[in-house]
Protein backbone atom coordinates (compact mmCIF):
# COMPACT_ATOMS: atom_id res chain seq x y z
CA UNK A 1 0.00 0.00 0.00
CA UNK A 2 1.29 3.25 -0.77
CA UNK A 3 0.00 7.18 0.17
CA UNK A 4 -0.88 9.86 -2.51
CA UNK A 5 -0.02 13.44 -1.96
CA UNK A 6 -3.79 14.18 -1.43
CA UNK A 7 -3.67 11.65 1.38
CA UNK A 8 -0.77 12.84 3.24
CA UNK A 9 -2.55 16.05 3.03
CA UNK A 10 -6.07 14.65 4.03
CA UNK A 11 -4.27 13.32 6.69
CA UNK A 12 -2.61 16.05 8.60
CA UNK A 13 -5.77 18.02 8.11
CA UNK A 14 -7.77 15.35 10.01
CA UNK A 15 -4.60 15.93 12.29
CA UNK A 16 -5.07 19.78 12.74
CA UNK A 17 -0.95 19.72 11.43
CA UNK A 18 -0.52 23.12 9.50
CA UNK A 19 2.70 21.44 7.64
CA UNK A 20 4.59 22.84 4.87
CA UNK A 21 5.06 21.47 1.44
CA UNK A 22 8.63 20.31 2.35
CA UNK A 23 7.20 18.83 5.35
CA UNK A 24 4.03 17.00 3.50
CA UNK A 25 6.73 15.67 1.23
CA UNK A 26 9.08 14.43 3.58
CA UNK A 27 6.23 12.57 5.94
CA UNK A 28 4.83 11.13 2.41
CA UNK A 29 8.18 9.08 2.29
CA UNK A 30 8.22 8.11 5.78
CA UNK A 31 5.15 7.37 5.77
CA UNK A 32 5.71 5.18 2.58
CA UNK A 33 8.41 3.47 4.07
CA UNK A 34 6.60 2.76 7.59
CA UNK A 35 3.39 1.17 5.59
CA UNK A 36 6.24 -0.75 3.96
CA UNK A 37 7.22 -2.48 6.95
CA UNK A 38 3.90 -2.66 8.43
CA UNK A 39 2.87 -5.23 4.93
CA UNK A 40 4.12 -8.08 7.52
CA UNK A 41 0.92 -8.41 9.23
CA UNK A 42 -0.99 -8.27 6.26
CA UNK A 43 -0.21 -11.65 5.79
CA UNK A 44 -1.20 -12.98 8.91
CA UNK A 45 -4.04 -15.25 9.10
CA UNK A 46 -6.38 -13.14 11.40
CA UNK A 47 -9.60 -15.31 10.94
CA UNK A 48 -11.44 -15.61 14.56
CA UNK A 49 -8.28 -13.55 16.56
CA UNK A 50 -10.28 -11.27 18.94
CA UNK A 51 -9.02 -8.21 19.04
CA UNK A 52 -7.08 -7.03 21.89
CA UNK A 53 -7.38 -3.32 22.85
CA UNK A 54 -6.43 -3.46 26.44
CA UNK A 55 -2.87 -4.63 28.37
CA UNK A 56 -4.80 -6.39 31.24
CA UNK A 57 -9.06 -5.96 30.97
CA UNK A 58 -11.12 -5.11 34.09
CA UNK A 59 -14.93 -4.87 33.46
CA UNK A 60 -17.38 -2.66 35.62
CA UNK A 61 -14.83 -0.51 37.02
CA UNK A 62 -16.74 2.14 39.89
CA UNK A 63 -15.30 4.45 42.25
CA UNK A 64 -17.25 4.77 45.42
CA UNK A 65 -19.29 8.08 45.40
CA UNK A 66 -17.55 9.77 47.44
CA UNK A 67 -17.26 13.39 48.04
CA UNK A 68 -13.99 15.37 47.64
CA UNK A 69 -12.31 18.23 46.61
CA UNK A 70 -11.40 18.62 42.78
CA UNK A 71 -9.72 21.46 41.03
CA UNK A 72 -10.27 25.01 41.97
CA UNK A 73 -11.60 27.05 39.02
CA UNK A 74 -8.18 29.40 39.57
CA UNK A 75 -6.08 25.87 39.23
CA UNK A 76 -7.73 24.69 36.43
CA UNK A 77 -7.26 27.99 34.34
CA UNK A 78 -3.49 28.40 35.10
CA UNK A 79 -2.31 27.38 32.36
CA UNK A 80 -4.84 29.01 29.98
CA UNK A 81 -3.39 31.31 27.46
CA UNK A 82 -6.36 33.55 27.72
CA UNK A 83 -9.01 33.81 30.30
CA UNK A 84 -11.95 36.08 31.37
CA UNK A 85 -13.91 36.43 34.13
CA UNK A 86 -13.79 32.77 35.60
CA UNK A 87 -13.58 31.26 31.48
CA UNK A 88 -11.72 29.87 29.03
CA UNK A 89 -11.18 32.26 26.03
CA UNK A 90 -11.56 30.68 22.28
CA UNK A 91 -12.17 31.88 19.24
CA UNK A 92 -15.54 32.07 17.32
CA UNK A 93 -16.11 28.90 15.96
CA UNK A 94 -19.91 28.91 14.67
CA UNK A 95 -20.65 31.98 12.86
CA UNK A 96 -23.89 33.49 11.74
CA UNK A 97 -25.64 31.99 8.96
CA UNK A 98 -26.49 34.71 6.49
CA UNK B 1 27.71 9.77 49.79
CA UNK B 2 26.26 9.50 45.78
CA UNK B 3 27.93 6.56 45.74
CA UNK B 4 25.49 4.65 47.83
CA UNK B 5 22.61 2.71 46.56
CA UNK B 6 18.97 3.73 47.97
CA UNK B 7 19.17 0.61 50.52
CA UNK B 8 22.35 1.81 52.51
CA UNK B 9 21.47 5.36 52.05
CA UNK B 10 18.22 4.66 53.64
CA UNK B 11 20.05 2.54 57.30
CA UNK B 12 22.40 5.45 56.95
CA UNK B 13 19.14 7.77 57.18
CA UNK B 14 17.36 5.75 59.77
CA UNK B 15 20.06 5.31 62.16
CA UNK B 16 20.35 9.46 61.51
CA UNK B 17 23.99 9.44 60.59
CA UNK B 18 23.22 11.51 57.87
CA UNK B 19 20.46 14.04 57.42
CA UNK B 20 17.80 13.96 54.61
CA UNK B 21 19.43 17.56 53.79
CA UNK B 22 23.22 16.61 53.42
CA UNK B 23 21.78 14.03 51.28
CA UNK B 24 19.54 16.48 49.10
CA UNK B 25 22.94 18.42 48.97
CA UNK B 26 25.40 15.72 48.07
CA UNK B 27 23.46 14.86 44.56
CA UNK B 28 22.80 18.45 43.79
CA UNK B 29 26.42 19.43 44.29
CA UNK B 30 27.55 16.36 42.00
CA UNK B 31 24.50 17.19 39.39
CA UNK B 32 26.12 21.02 39.25
CA UNK B 33 29.56 19.73 39.05
CA UNK B 34 28.85 17.10 36.37
CA UNK B 35 25.44 17.45 34.40
CA UNK B 36 26.52 19.98 32.31
CA UNK B 37 28.51 17.27 30.49
CA UNK B 38 25.72 15.08 30.30
CA UNK B 39 22.39 16.61 30.27
CA UNK B 40 20.44 13.94 32.33
CA UNK B 41 18.19 16.79 33.98
CA UNK B 42 16.06 19.59 32.42
CA UNK B 43 15.07 21.12 35.97
CA UNK B 44 16.20 21.54 38.98
CA UNK B 45 14.18 21.73 41.76
CA UNK B 46 16.38 22.81 44.72
CA UNK B 47 14.20 24.97 46.86
CA UNK B 48 11.73 22.74 46.66
CA UNK B 49 14.16 19.89 47.42
CA UNK B 50 14.76 21.21 50.86
CA UNK B 51 11.45 21.91 51.91
CA UNK B 52 10.70 18.40 51.07
CA UNK B 53 14.03 17.19 52.69
CA UNK B 54 13.06 19.12 56.08
CA UNK B 55 10.09 17.38 55.94
CA UNK B 56 11.42 14.23 55.88
CA UNK B 57 14.26 14.84 58.47
CA UNK B 58 11.26 15.96 60.96
CA UNK B 59 9.67 12.02 60.19
CA UNK B 60 12.82 10.61 60.46
CA UNK B 61 13.60 12.12 64.22
CA UNK B 62 10.01 11.08 64.79
CA UNK B 63 11.01 7.64 64.43
CA UNK B 64 8.94 4.64 62.43
CA UNK B 65 9.87 6.72 58.90
CA UNK B 66 8.68 4.59 55.62
CA UNK B 67 12.28 2.72 54.17
CA UNK B 68 12.64 5.25 51.31
CA UNK B 69 11.73 8.60 53.98
CA UNK B 70 14.57 11.03 52.75
CA UNK B 71 15.64 9.35 49.45
CA UNK B 72 16.39 11.67 46.86
CA UNK B 73 15.18 10.68 43.57
CA UNK B 74 14.14 12.14 39.97
CA UNK B 75 11.06 12.14 37.98
CA UNK B 76 11.04 11.61 34.16
CA UNK B 77 9.70 15.13 32.67
CA UNK B 78 6.41 13.44 31.59
CA UNK B 79 4.48 12.72 34.90
CA UNK B 80 3.07 16.42 36.39
CA UNK B 81 4.34 17.81 39.29
CA UNK B 82 2.34 20.28 41.02
CA UNK B 83 3.78 23.76 40.62
CA UNK B 84 6.73 22.20 39.15
CA UNK B 85 7.26 22.71 35.43
CA UNK B 86 6.54 19.80 33.41
CA UNK B 87 7.34 20.04 29.90
CA UNK B 88 7.20 16.35 28.18
CA UNK B 89 10.80 17.51 26.33
CA UNK B 90 7.60 19.51 23.65
CA UNK B 91 6.99 23.09 23.34
CA UNK B 92 3.77 22.13 23.06
CA UNK B 93 4.00 22.59 26.89
CA UNK B 94 6.79 24.77 27.50
CA UNK B 95 6.53 26.46 30.81
CA UNK B 96 3.41 24.43 31.89
CA UNK B 97 3.18 24.75 35.40
CA UNK B 98 0.39 21.56 36.56
CA UNK B 99 -2.27 22.82 38.74
CA UNK B 100 -2.21 18.82 40.21
CA UNK B 101 0.06 15.98 41.01
CA UNK B 102 0.45 12.77 39.29
CA UNK B 103 -0.41 10.00 42.25
CA UNK B 104 2.74 8.66 42.28
CA UNK B 105 4.70 12.17 43.38
CA UNK B 106 1.91 12.58 46.14
CA UNK B 107 2.71 9.28 47.65
CA UNK B 108 6.43 9.68 47.23
CA UNK B 109 5.42 13.11 48.89
CA UNK B 110 3.71 10.98 51.66
CA UNK B 111 6.28 8.72 52.49
CA UNK B 112 9.03 11.79 52.73
CA UNK B 113 10.86 10.99 49.24
CA UNK B 114 12.86 14.07 47.97
CA UNK B 115 12.32 15.28 44.82
CA UNK B 116 15.48 16.66 42.78
CA UNK B 117 14.26 17.19 39.30
CA UNK B 118 12.73 16.45 36.28
CA UNK B 119 14.84 14.58 33.52
CA UNK B 120 15.01 14.85 30.16
CA UNK B 121 13.07 12.60 27.58
CA UNK B 122 12.49 11.82 23.84
CA UNK B 123 8.98 14.45 23.45
CA UNK B 124 6.00 12.92 24.78
CA UNK B 125 7.97 9.72 25.40
CA UNK B 126 8.41 9.03 21.05
CA UNK B 127 11.76 8.07 20.99
CA UNK B 128 14.64 5.73 21.39
CA UNK B 129 17.39 8.11 22.25
CA UNK B 130 16.54 10.89 23.94
CA UNK B 131 17.33 13.10 20.78
CA UNK B 132 13.30 13.91 20.16
CA UNK B 133 13.57 16.22 22.79
CA UNK B 134 13.23 19.60 21.97
CA UNK B 135 15.40 21.14 24.51
CA UNK B 136 18.22 19.20 24.83
CA UNK B 137 20.92 16.00 24.19
CA UNK B 138 21.42 13.32 27.00
CA UNK B 139 24.39 11.64 27.26
CA UNK B 140 25.57 7.89 27.88
CA UNK B 141 27.84 8.06 31.56
CA UNK B 142 29.56 5.00 29.68
CA UNK B 143 30.96 7.39 26.68
CA UNK B 144 29.17 10.79 26.05
CA UNK B 145 29.57 10.91 22.54
CA UNK B 146 27.05 7.97 22.86
CA UNK B 147 22.99 7.68 23.13
CA UNK B 148 21.39 7.17 27.02
CA UNK B 149 18.70 5.37 25.19
CA UNK B 150 15.21 6.16 25.24
CA UNK B 151 12.59 7.77 25.83
CA UNK B 152 13.72 7.44 29.95
CA UNK B 153 17.39 8.30 28.64
CA UNK B 154 17.45 11.46 31.23
CA UNK B 155 16.34 9.21 34.34
CA UNK B 156 18.36 6.06 32.77
CA UNK B 157 21.47 8.71 32.61
CA UNK B 158 21.04 10.04 36.03
CA UNK B 159 20.84 6.99 38.37
CA UNK B 160 24.40 5.38 36.14
CA UNK B 161 26.00 8.87 36.99
CA UNK B 162 25.00 8.37 40.33
CA UNK B 163 23.12 12.10 40.24
CA UNK B 164 20.31 10.39 41.66
CA UNK B 165 19.86 6.63 43.52
CA UNK B 166 16.86 6.21 42.37
CA UNK B 167 14.24 8.10 39.16
CA UNK B 168 11.21 7.18 38.03
CA UNK B 169 10.28 6.66 33.73
CA UNK B 170 7.51 5.46 31.55
CA UNK B 171 7.71 2.78 29.32
CA UNK B 172 5.26 2.15 26.52
CA UNK B 173 7.54 0.15 24.46
CA UNK B 174 10.69 -0.64 26.12
CA UNK B 175 11.12 3.47 26.93
CA UNK B 176 12.37 2.27 30.46
CA UNK B 177 14.35 -1.40 29.78
CA UNK B 178 15.98 0.23 26.73
CA UNK B 179 18.07 3.19 28.37
CA UNK B 180 18.38 1.07 31.34
CA UNK B 181 20.20 -1.49 29.82
CA UNK B 182 22.47 1.14 27.83
CA UNK B 183 23.10 3.07 30.73
CA UNK B 184 23.99 -0.16 32.87
CA UNK B 185 21.74 0.10 35.36
CA UNK B 186 18.18 -1.57 36.24
CA UNK B 187 15.24 -0.54 34.59
CA UNK B 188 12.06 -2.21 35.36
CA UNK B 189 8.22 -2.02 34.01
CA UNK B 190 5.65 -3.42 36.10
CA UNK B 191 2.76 -5.48 35.37
CA UNK B 192 0.23 -2.97 33.59
CA UNK B 193 -1.98 -1.41 36.54
CA UNK B 194 0.22 -2.10 39.44
CA UNK B 195 1.38 1.60 39.50
CA UNK B 196 -1.50 4.30 38.75
CA UNK B 197 -1.08 6.51 35.58
CA UNK B 198 -2.70 9.78 36.99
CA UNK B 199 -0.81 12.25 35.96
CA UNK B 200 1.64 10.46 33.66
CA UNK B 201 1.23 12.36 30.25
CA UNK B 202 -0.73 9.74 28.28
CA UNK B 203 1.12 8.83 25.19
CA UNK B 204 -0.56 4.99 24.71
CA UNK B 205 -2.99 4.72 27.32
CA UNK B 206 -3.07 0.66 27.40
CA UNK B 207 0.70 0.32 26.79
CA UNK B 208 2.25 3.16 29.34
CA UNK B 209 3.29 2.46 32.65
CA UNK B 210 5.32 4.18 35.09
CA UNK B 211 8.35 1.72 36.20
CA UNK B 212 11.56 2.91 38.21
CA UNK B 213 15.44 3.01 37.92
CA UNK B 214 18.06 1.77 40.22
CA UNK B 215 21.53 0.48 39.99
CA UNK B 216 20.33 -2.38 41.66
CA UNK B 217 17.37 -4.93 41.90
CA UNK B 218 17.50 -4.13 45.58
CA UNK B 219 16.91 -0.52 44.51
CA UNK B 220 14.29 -0.91 42.09
CA UNK B 221 12.04 -3.28 43.41
CA UNK B 222 12.03 -0.46 46.95
CA UNK B 223 10.65 2.22 44.60
CA UNK B 224 8.48 0.09 42.95
CA UNK B 225 7.04 -0.75 46.38
CA UNK B 226 6.94 2.95 47.54
CA UNK B 227 4.58 3.58 44.31
CA UNK B 228 2.88 0.31 43.78
CA UNK B 229 -1.07 0.30 44.70
CA UNK B 230 -4.72 0.33 43.68
CA UNK B 231 -5.64 3.79 42.71
CA UNK B 232 -8.88 4.80 42.56
CA UNK B 233 -7.85 7.70 39.75
CA UNK B 234 -6.74 5.18 37.31
CA UNK B 235 -9.24 3.48 36.25
CA UNK B 236 -7.07 0.85 35.05
CA UNK B 237 -5.44 0.52 38.35
CA UNK B 238 -5.00 -3.23 39.42
CA UNK B 239 -7.27 -3.72 42.58
CA UNK B 240 -4.78 -5.86 44.35
CA UNK B 241 -1.45 -3.78 43.25
CA UNK B 242 0.49 -3.33 46.46
CA UNK B 243 3.69 -4.85 46.47
CA UNK B 244 6.13 -5.54 49.03
CA UNK B 245 10.36 -5.92 49.04
CA UNK B 246 10.34 -8.51 51.84
CA UNK B 247 10.82 -12.22 50.07
CA UNK B 248 13.11 -10.49 47.29
CA UNK B 249 16.42 -11.98 48.67
CA UNK B 250 15.04 -15.33 48.86
CA UNK B 251 15.06 -15.81 44.45
CA UNK B 252 16.76 -18.33 43.58
CA UNK B 253 18.44 -19.51 40.01
CA UNK B 254 18.36 -23.12 41.09
CA UNK B 255 15.79 -25.06 38.91
CA UNK B 256 14.38 -21.91 37.57
CA UNK B 257 13.09 -22.27 34.32
CA UNK B 258 14.26 -19.57 31.42
CA UNK B 259 12.80 -19.11 28.05
CA UNK B 260 14.61 -17.57 25.18
CA UNK B 261 12.41 -16.84 22.14
CA UNK B 262 14.32 -17.72 18.92
CA UNK B 263 12.83 -14.80 17.66
CA UNK B 264 14.36 -11.76 19.75
CA UNK B 265 17.51 -13.86 19.18
CA UNK B 266 18.13 -13.40 15.38
CA UNK B 267 20.05 -11.66 13.16
CA UNK B 268 19.16 -8.29 14.48
CA UNK B 269 20.80 -8.72 17.50
CA UNK B 270 24.43 -7.20 17.24
CA UNK B 271 27.29 -9.94 17.42
CA UNK B 272 28.92 -7.98 20.77
CA UNK B 273 26.00 -8.12 22.42
CA UNK B 274 24.94 -11.96 21.37
CA UNK B 275 28.68 -13.14 23.10
CA UNK B 276 27.68 -11.34 26.08
CA UNK B 277 24.32 -12.65 26.40
CA UNK B 278 25.74 -16.39 25.97
CA UNK B 279 28.05 -15.64 28.54
CA UNK B 280 25.84 -14.13 31.09
CA UNK B 281 23.11 -17.07 30.58
CA UNK B 282 26.39 -19.73 30.84
CA UNK B 283 26.43 -18.19 34.41
CA UNK B 284 22.87 -18.42 35.25
CA UNK B 285 22.97 -21.97 34.29
CA UNK B 286 26.27 -22.35 36.64
CA UNK B 287 23.80 -21.46 39.37
CA UNK B 288 21.06 -23.93 38.47
CA UNK B 289 19.25 -22.17 35.90
CA UNK B 290 17.29 -24.44 33.00
CA UNK B 291 17.58 -22.72 29.90
CA UNK B 292 16.22 -23.72 26.90
CA UNK B 293 15.02 -22.00 23.36
CA UNK B 294 11.67 -21.33 22.47
CA UNK B 295 9.86 -20.23 19.53
CA UNK B 296 6.56 -17.51 19.43
CA UNK B 297 6.62 -16.68 15.90
CA UNK B 298 4.44 -13.53 16.74
CA UNK B 299 6.88 -11.73 18.73
CA UNK B 300 8.31 -11.04 15.01
CA UNK B 301 5.17 -9.07 14.16
CA UNK B 302 5.99 -6.54 17.04
CA UNK B 303 7.26 -4.06 16.06
CA UNK B 304 4.56 -3.36 13.27
CA UNK B 305 2.03 -4.31 15.89
CA UNK B 306 3.80 -1.43 18.24
CA UNK B 307 3.94 1.07 15.25
CA UNK B 308 0.42 1.04 14.57
CA UNK B 309 -1.09 0.45 18.15
CA UNK B 310 1.12 3.02 19.87
CA UNK B 311 0.56 5.94 17.60
CA UNK B 312 -3.07 5.04 16.91
CA UNK B 313 -3.62 5.78 20.31
CA UNK B 314 -1.04 9.04 20.52
CA UNK B 315 -2.99 10.76 17.87
CA UNK B 316 -6.05 10.44 19.82
CA UNK B 317 -4.60 11.27 23.45
CA UNK B 318 -2.49 14.36 21.60
CA UNK B 319 -5.64 16.09 20.51
CA UNK B 320 -5.82 17.58 23.27
CA UNK B 321 -2.69 20.09 22.68
CA UNK B 322 -4.48 23.30 21.23
CA UNK B 323 -2.58 25.85 23.31
CA UNK B 324 -6.45 26.63 24.79
CA UNK B 325 -5.93 24.74 28.21
CA UNK B 326 -2.56 25.00 28.64
CA UNK B 327 0.73 25.77 26.56
CA UNK B 328 1.75 28.76 24.09
CA UNK B 329 -0.80 29.10 21.22
CA UNK B 330 -0.43 30.28 17.78
CA UNK B 331 -2.99 33.03 16.56
CA UNK B 332 -3.17 32.87 12.92
CA UNK B 333 -6.72 33.10 11.12
CA UNK B 334 -9.90 30.97 12.52
CA UNK B 335 -9.47 28.74 15.17
CA UNK B 336 -9.23 25.51 13.59
CA UNK B 337 -6.06 27.46 11.26
CA UNK B 338 -4.65 28.55 14.28
CA UNK B 339 -5.16 24.88 16.26
CA UNK B 340 -3.11 23.67 13.47
CA UNK B 341 -0.21 26.25 13.17
CA UNK B 342 0.10 26.03 16.88
CA UNK B 343 0.62 22.14 16.66
CA UNK B 344 2.17 21.82 13.25
CA UNK B 345 5.03 24.58 14.63
CA UNK B 346 5.26 23.56 18.05
CA UNK B 347 5.12 19.96 17.88
CA UNK B 348 8.50 18.06 16.76
CA UNK B 349 8.96 15.98 14.04
CA UNK B 350 8.47 12.56 15.34
CA UNK B 351 5.38 13.48 17.14
CA UNK B 352 4.29 14.67 13.75
CA UNK B 353 4.99 11.57 12.07
CA UNK B 354 3.46 9.60 14.77
CA UNK B 355 0.32 11.43 14.83
CA UNK B 356 0.17 11.21 11.06
CA UNK B 357 0.78 7.65 11.02
CA UNK B 358 -2.32 7.15 13.54
CA UNK B 359 -4.58 9.00 12.41
CA UNK B 360 -3.76 7.27 8.89
CA UNK B 361 -4.09 3.98 10.70
CA UNK B 362 -7.51 5.08 12.44
CA UNK B 363 -9.08 6.63 9.34
CA UNK B 364 -12.11 5.41 7.57
CA UNK B 365 -10.91 2.86 4.57
CA UNK B 366 -7.91 1.87 6.27
CA UNK B 367 -8.94 1.10 9.91
CA UNK B 368 -9.29 -2.85 9.32
CA UNK B 369 -6.35 -3.74 7.73
CA UNK B 370 -4.19 -1.64 10.29
CA UNK B 371 -5.74 -0.90 13.40
CA UNK B 372 -7.83 -3.71 13.74
CA UNK B 373 -5.64 -6.43 12.92
CA UNK B 374 -2.73 -5.10 14.91
CA UNK B 375 -4.95 -5.43 17.75
CA UNK B 376 -5.58 -9.47 16.99
CA UNK B 377 -2.23 -9.78 16.24
CA UNK B 378 -1.40 -7.89 20.06
CA UNK B 379 -4.04 -10.52 21.46
CA UNK B 380 -1.91 -13.59 19.12
CA UNK B 381 1.38 -12.03 21.11
CA UNK B 382 -0.07 -12.19 24.27
CA UNK B 383 -1.31 -15.44 23.90
CA UNK B 384 2.05 -17.08 23.02
CA UNK B 385 3.78 -15.51 25.71
CA UNK B 386 1.11 -16.53 28.33
CA UNK B 387 1.28 -19.74 26.93
CA UNK B 388 5.24 -20.21 27.21
CA UNK B 389 5.08 -18.98 30.73
CA UNK B 390 2.79 -21.91 31.58
CA UNK B 391 5.81 -24.11 31.33
CA UNK B 392 8.55 -21.86 32.49
CA UNK B 393 9.24 -19.12 34.78
CA UNK B 394 10.33 -16.70 33.18
CA UNK B 395 10.90 -15.53 29.30
CA UNK B 396 14.45 -13.93 28.80
CA UNK B 397 16.39 -11.90 25.83
CA UNK B 398 18.88 -9.33 25.54
CA UNK B 399 17.32 -6.09 26.29
CA UNK B 400 17.92 -4.18 23.46
CA UNK B 401 19.59 -5.57 19.99
CA UNK B 402 22.77 -3.20 20.32
CA UNK B 403 24.59 -1.54 23.07
CA UNK B 404 24.85 2.45 22.74
CA UNK B 405 25.16 3.62 19.65
CA UNK B 406 26.68 7.51 18.78
CA UNK B 407 24.68 10.38 19.39
CA UNK B 408 23.06 12.24 16.26
CA UNK B 409 23.97 9.35 14.01
CA UNK B 410 22.55 9.31 10.16
CA UNK B 411 23.52 6.28 9.41
CA UNK B 412 20.43 4.90 11.24
CA UNK B 413 17.04 5.20 9.63
CA UNK B 414 13.73 5.68 11.08
CA UNK B 415 13.02 2.17 10.61
CA UNK B 416 16.48 0.93 12.57
CA UNK B 417 16.01 2.77 15.55
CA UNK B 418 12.15 1.60 15.45
CA UNK B 419 14.13 -2.22 15.77
CA UNK B 420 15.44 -0.85 19.12
CA UNK B 421 12.15 -1.91 20.89
CA UNK B 422 11.88 -5.71 18.83
CA UNK B 423 12.65 -7.41 22.46
CA UNK B 424 11.29 -4.92 24.73
CA UNK B 425 7.52 -4.83 23.11
CA UNK B 426 6.39 -8.09 23.73
CA UNK B 427 6.02 -7.39 27.59
CA UNK B 428 3.63 -4.19 26.77
CA UNK B 429 1.15 -5.66 24.21
CA UNK B 430 0.19 -7.98 27.50
CA UNK B 431 0.81 -6.15 30.27
CA UNK B 432 3.62 -8.05 31.79
CA UNK B 433 5.78 -7.67 33.99
CA UNK B 434 9.65 -6.99 32.25
CA UNK B 435 12.64 -6.10 34.01
CA UNK B 436 16.43 -5.17 32.45
CA UNK B 437 19.30 -6.20 34.21
CA UNK B 438 22.97 -5.22 33.40
CA UNK B 439 24.25 -8.71 32.59
CA UNK B 440 27.99 -7.64 31.33
CA UNK B 441 30.29 -5.05 28.75
CA UNK B 442 30.88 -5.42 25.41
CA UNK B 443 33.83 -3.11 24.39
CA UNK B 444 32.99 -1.48 27.79
CA UNK B 445 29.37 -0.74 26.45
CA UNK B 446 27.03 -1.99 28.81
CA UNK B 447 24.43 -4.80 27.14
CA UNK B 448 21.33 -5.76 29.42
CA UNK B 449 19.22 -8.66 30.17
CA UNK B 450 15.47 -8.98 29.63
CA UNK B 451 13.68 -11.46 32.01
CA UNK B 452 9.87 -11.26 31.55
CA UNK B 453 7.24 -12.84 34.05
CA UNK B 454 3.76 -13.71 33.85
CA UNK B 455 0.65 -10.81 34.76
CA UNK B 456 0.88 -9.78 39.00
CA UNK B 457 3.98 -12.33 38.63
CA UNK B 458 6.27 -9.34 39.55
CA UNK B 459 7.24 -10.61 42.73
CA UNK B 460 8.49 -13.89 41.45
CA UNK B 461 10.37 -11.78 38.59
CA UNK B 462 12.16 -9.39 41.14
CA UNK B 463 13.40 -12.68 43.19
CA UNK B 464 15.04 -14.23 39.96
CA UNK B 465 15.86 -10.46 38.67
CA UNK B 466 17.64 -10.35 42.33
CA UNK B 467 19.71 -14.28 41.94
CA UNK B 468 20.81 -13.11 38.20
CA UNK B 469 22.22 -9.77 39.44
CA UNK B 470 24.52 -12.07 41.64
CA UNK B 471 25.25 -14.04 39.50
CA UNK B 472 25.90 -12.10 36.55
CA UNK B 473 28.32 -9.96 39.30
CA UNK B 474 27.86 -6.88 37.12
CA UNK B 475 27.22 -4.61 40.12
CA UNK B 476 29.82 -2.27 41.44
CA UNK B 477 30.90 -1.59 37.90
CA UNK B 478 30.76 2.07 37.25
CA UNK B 479 30.98 4.47 34.64
CA UNK B 480 34.23 6.29 33.85
CA UNK B 481 33.24 9.46 35.84
CA UNK B 482 35.59 11.93 37.65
Amino acid sequence: MSISMEEVRRTAELARLELDEAELAAFQGELNALLGHFEDIQEVDTEGLDPKPHAVALTSVWAEDEIEEGLSREDALSGAAKTRAGLFIVPTVIEESH
Amino acid sequence: MTGLTAAELSAKLQSREISAQEAAEAHFDRIETIDGDYGAYLLLCREEAMKQAEAAQAMLDAGDAPALCGIPYALKDNIVTKGITTTCASKVLEGWVPPYSASVYQQMQNQGMVLLGKTNLDEFAMGTSTENSAYQLTRCPWDPHCSPGGSSGGSAAAVSAELAPISFGSDTGGSVRQPASLCGVVGFKPTYGRISRYGLVAFASSLDQIGPFGRTVEDTSLAFEAVAGHDRHDSTSLPNAAYSSKELKSGSLKGLKMAIPKELFGDEVDPGVKEVFERGIKKLQAEGAIVSIVSLPSLQLGVTTYYIIAPAEASSNLGRYDGIRFGPRIEEGDHNKSTAMTRGQLFGHEVKLRIMVGTYALSAGYYDAYYHRAQQVRGLMADEMAEVMKEHDVIISPTSPVSSFRLEDDSLDQMALKMLDLCTIPANMGGFPSISIPCGADNDMPVGLLLTGPVMGDEKLLQAAWAAEQALGFVGRRPPIL
